[in-house]
């Protein structure tokens, strides 16, 4: 099977796919939001949102891309595709800055330049995967596709090309004689370093280290027009060699081959992750691939985390608080009551969050995870703002959840934090009742956050979970008082201790 | 080059570390009168001494006596030191006054400074040679000898020459040659200056026709000429820049930077270099010139001093003569010098009457070896001791006005100090220690103390009143102990000499009593 794409087994482009103009407001209840801004932001020249936004609903394409999660645990793996990354980036901002330049001369070279280290960076790459031990069907495809590339007449004239001609025009040697605001350029002729000669002459004055007196002068990467004349000249003196280095400019304009560019993007989606679960993962956190169903809705973790909250407590060097969960047989609902304060909404969250990334194929929270691969995510949280009046929250949340519940299917996911807190508890456990039954009815999967005990024992489909609140503990300083004999000695000589300066005391000192 | 006069293989460093008690010796020992007296007011001249003089600790013997072969030499021939140091200090100076100031950056800036202070530079340097050439034959020692012949073989009529060609070159009459190689983007790199051949070549070209056809005539000469100079301009690719363009220009001079940065570096450097040299040379004759206004100074009050003989191992102490440096300037006036020699002793302990000597005297023998191992005359007519590694001194503070306790647990903690610097080959001075308590408490301190030092072979000298303890040693006839004692005559009155003598009872202070009530006669030196 010919290579296709790092995120797609099959043909598949993002903008066909269904769900690009799925409602994605739950991204914000779960803070999924902030997580995926986080990863954006350092790479935003690669336009990774659509593919953070494409929530899977195939499952083969989900494990297509656990492979490669799997894959990339692999540090020196990581590195390979890092280096490639950053050398087609500065192939990207050299040839962005060529349109920058003014002459000709300047242009040509660096675009030589440009072609030789796409050619090098792209034989690195498969010379480093090569050497990899490799089990993804993604990468393994994919450097059968870099070896095809290499060996073929287009790459290998394009790479030996630049090379002959970088190298001819680096072996060429001038010299520049300016004398007033003429300038004589011409070839060189073996005339004597004089700077040597100086040095040599004065060197008889040299001892020890010197200052350095070099002056910093200025230096710009481009050709100013004094220095453009010049290189004129020197063309005019080798025409043979700039005008291979023209030929080449003129006949190879797209070097560059799409598949590899379109990986150079693609394989950023992992990368930006991993790079963003780095630090939480130095921090002793643990991450798993989950293993994930169409069909069993008897989701289980342990050790999972919200993780938008775990990326801000590492970076202030604080703890982080793993929880663990499972739902047997029928069980599909949690129902999390408990003190306020006591990570109840934060649990919400990362069960969301869990189920949201295991469908982009990525690596979840905690040691392990079994997932549902659930058709939508769908939350219910509460929005103050708003809202005027009481009865008007009221209705709006009733209006929201309704709305929830219309679109659920069987298949969906259903996080509530908090709802009916503006009525009495009576009309609470009322419509919560209410609304429960049709969840249990959809035989929908979910976290329900509530302080209405009753739900949690609402029938065998919900499980109560509880927060709790651990006691400070006090550490103990101890000033004690203690007698202890007098030892005799006479003040003076007690000092002659304290110093170490007894006849014993000096004897053992001067030993060593 | 090196100017080696204080170190046969290294230059001296006015930067050094001192040892870690410098402080206490020289305030203990009271260095700065003496160090005052060398500088003749000059701050350079006092700290160059001071260093000397307090690193001298760790000179071998034959560094001792390199020193004084140079002394001697200089005390031979003051007029020629005098000219070699006024050449240094004036090179120094004409240097200070060429100072780039804000054009630091530029290599053009830097490279004509630099050939203007090389010109002063190769001025001083031909007289220093030329002195070095005549008086030759004045100078006995080797450090003098040394620099002299180092002088001559460096400096050679040919080399002045070459330098000063360089400088003729380096003005660039005929423009800057500078070679390339394009690096990235086409971008000139690895700019480097070449010799522009035009001195034999200018002659050739200039006369080649006149060689070449002796018979045609001067126009048809100059015809020819130019045509085979347009030959030559093949190869040869040839633009003006504007003399308003003004980026032009800078980009130009950016070029002609790169390739004079090097030369201007290494003169810049060499500059560096002979100032070294000078700076060098200054610093290290003006201890030789301190030590001859010392010894001059000296000479006038008709005071004795003695090249001393150092001893490389071995506990010795032979003089005679020996007298307070410090106290005779004090005085200005030659003072009472005293005579002992102690043979494999150990412990020298001075005992006896108060105000009778005993401070001047331990003061005396710590500046002798101070002298002494900085290659030195010492303030004596006679003096032979052995070397030591380490002189370590610990005097009672008088301007400690602390609870009794609190004076001992400071003397203790500065013992504490020096116990931890001690090495095999100190030399420690004790002046009435672990006073400040009640005389048992004292005694058994200060025997506990120097107990542990004596089995450890330490030199020690040790003034003290503490009669318990000077006796309980005394008891013991030690071999490797001797006694002086501070003379008393029968009448009562002091000679502040020390003698040998067996600890007494009381320290007299029964005379001072009555030495300061009865009657003042004019005052005699005090501790």
């Amino acid at each position: 099977m010919t290579f296709q794409s790092i995120l797609f087994e099959r043909e598949m482009t993002i903008g066909a796919d269904s769900n690009k103009t799925n409602d994605l407001s739950f991204l914000s209840d779960l803070n999924l939001d902030q997580v995926i801004n986080a990863i954006l932001s350092g790479k935003k020249e690669y336009d990774l949102e659509p593919f953070y936004h494409a929530y899977l609903n195939d499952t083969e394409t989900i494990f297509y891309r656990q492979e490669i999660m799997r894959d990339l645990e692999n540090e020196i793996l990581l590195t390979v595709l890092n280096s490639f990354a950053e050398e087609m980036k500065k192939m990207r901002e050299a040839l962005a800055a060529l349109e920058k330049l003014f002459y000709k001369n300047q242009i040509e070279r660096q675009f030589l330049d440009i072609v030789s280290s796409y050619c090098k960076a792209v034989l690195i790459l498969y010379n480093d995967l090569d050497s990899i031990l490799l089990k993804s069907k993604g990468l393994l495809s994919f450097k059968e596709y870099l070896k095809a590339y290499i060996g073929s007449d287009y790459f290998t004239s394009i790479s030996e090309n630049a090379r002959q001609i970088i190298e001819d025009l680096s072996s060429i040697k001038y010299t520049i004689l300016i004398k007033g605001l003429q300038v004589k350029v011409r070839k060189y002729e073996s005339e004597i370093n004089y700077s040597e000669e100086v040095e040599k002459t004065f060197s008889k004055f040299k001892e020890g280290e010197a200052k350095d007196h070099k002056a910093k002068i200025e230096w710009y990467a481009n050709l100013n027009g004094v220095e453009a004349k010049i290189v004129d000249g020197v063309s005019e003196l080798f025409p043979d060699i700039f005008s291979r280095m023209h030929l080449f400019y003129k006949a190879n304009f797209d070097f560059a081959d799409p598949v590899i560019v379109a990986f150079d993007r693609e394989i950023q989606f992992y990368i930006s992750y991993l790079n963003y679960i780095a630090p939480v993962k130095r921090a002793g956190m643990k991450f798993c691939l989950p293993q994930i169903s169409i069909e069993r809705k008897e989701v289980s973790s342990k050790e999972s985390f919200d993780l938008a909250l775990a990326s801000k407590l590492v970076s202030e060097g604080k703890k982080v608080v793993t929880n663990d969960f499972h739902l047997n047989g029928k069980e599909r609902v949690i129902v999390v009551s408990g003190p306020n304060q006591g990570g109840k909404t934060t649990f919400a969250k990362s069960f969301g969050q869990m189920h949201y990334l295991a469908c982009l194929g990525l690596a979840v929270t905690g040691r392990e995870a079994k997932l549902f691969h659930c058709d939508k995510i769908l939350t219910h949280f509460e929005k103050e703002e708003h809202i005027v009046n009481l009865r008007g929250k009221l209705h709006d949340e009733l209006y929201r959840i309704h709305q929830v519940l219309e679109k659920a299917t069987t298949n969906s996911l259903v996080i509530i934090n908090e709802m009916f807190t503006s009525t009495t508890l009576q009309d609470q456990i009322f419509l919560s009742e209410k609304i429960m039954d049709k969840i249990s009815k959809l035989d929908l999967l979910g976290v329900w956050v509530t302080f209405i005990d009753e739900l949690a024992s609402y029938n065998e489909k919900t499980v109560s979970m509880m927060s709790t609140v651990v006691p400070e503990t006090q550490a103990v300083r101890t000033f004690k008082i203690i007698r202890n004999p007098a030892n005799g000695l006479a003040y003076a000589l007690s000092i002659a201790e304290k110093y170490k300066l007894t006849y014993g005391d000096i004897l053992k000192r001067l030993k060593s | 080059m090196n100017v080696h006069l204080l170190y046969r293989d290294k230059d001296f460093n006015l930067q050094q570390d001192l040892p870690w008690n410098s402080e206490a010796v020289i305030q203990d020992l009271e260095l700065d009168t003496m160090l005052k007296a060398m500088a003749d007011e000059n701050e350079f001249t006092f700290e160059v001494a001071k260093t000397v003089i307090l690193s001298g600790l760790d000179n071998d013997e034959a560094t001792i006596r390199y020193h004084q072969q140079i002394l001697r030499d200089c005390l031979k021939n003051p007029e020629v030191v005098e000219s070699i140091y006024t050449i240094a200090v004036e090179s120094i100076k004409k240097e200070k006054e060429n100072y780039l100031g804000i054009f630091s950056d530029y290599p053009d800036a830097i490279l004509s400074r630099s050939m203007k202070v090389l010109e002063i530079f190769i001025e001083e340097l031909k007289k220093l040679r030329n002195l070095a050439n005549e008086k030759y034959n004045d100078f006995d020692s080797k450090g003098f000898k040394g620099l002299f012949e180092m002088l001559k073989r460096d400096l050679t009529d040919e080399y002045f020459s070459e330098m000063e060609n360089h400088l003729t070159q380096l003005k660039f009459k005929n423009g800057v040659l500078i070679s390339g190689q394009l690096g990235d983007g086409n971008k000139g790199k690895n700019y480097a200056l070449r010799k522009l051949e035009n001195g034999n070549k200018n002659w050739w070209e200039r006369f080649k026709y006149d060689y070449l056809f002796p018979w045609l005539e001067n126009s048809d000469k100059k015809w020819i000429r130019r045509l085979a100079h347009n030959n030559s301009k093949k190869g040869v690719y040839n633009f003006y820049i504007h003399y308003r363009d003004e980026s032009g220009i800078r980009a130009l001079r950016n070029i002609k930077d790169e390739g004079i940065n090097l030369a201007a570096n290494a003169l810049a450097q060499s500059d560096d270099h002979i100032l070294n040299f000078f700076v060098h040379l200054k610093s290290e004759l003006a201890f030789y010139r301190g030590c001859m206004a010392l010894y001059n100074k000296l000479a006038s009050m008709e005071a004795p001093v003695f090249f001393p003989e150092p001893m490389e191992t071995g506990h010795l102490h032979d003089v005679r003569g020996l007298y307070d440096v410090s106290l005779a300037l004090t005085m200005n006036r030659h003072v009472v010098g005293n005579e002992f020699r102690a043979e494999n002793k150990d412990l020298i302990m001075v005992t006896g009457a108060n105000q009778g000597g005993k401070s001047t005297f331990l003061r005396s023998v710590g500046v002798a070896q101070l002298m002494m191992q900085s290659g030195m005359f010492v303030p004596a007519e006679y003096f032979r001791a052995n070397i030591c590694d380490s002189l370590l001194t610990h005097f009672k503070r008088e301007e400690d006005t602390e609870m009794e306790s609190g004076k001992l647990d400071e003397e203790l903690s500065r013992m504490d100090e020096i116990i931890r610097h001690i090495t095999p080959g100190t030399m420690i001075l004790f002046n009435e220690s672990f006073g400040a308590t009640n005389e048992r408490e004292g005694a058994e301190i200060a025997s506990q103390i120097t107990g542990a030092l004596l089995e450890k072979g330490i030199k020690i000298f040790f003034v003290t009143h503490l009669y318990e303890f000077a006796h309980s040693f005394y008891e013991k006839q030690h071999p490797k102990m001797l006694f002086l004692r501070a003379e008393r005559k029968p009448d009562g009155t002091r000679t502040f000499k020390i003698k040998e003598g067996a600890p007494h009872q009381t320290s007299f202070g029964e005379d001072l009593y009555n030495d300061i009530f009865r009657e003042n006669k004019g005052n005699e030196p005090t501790e």
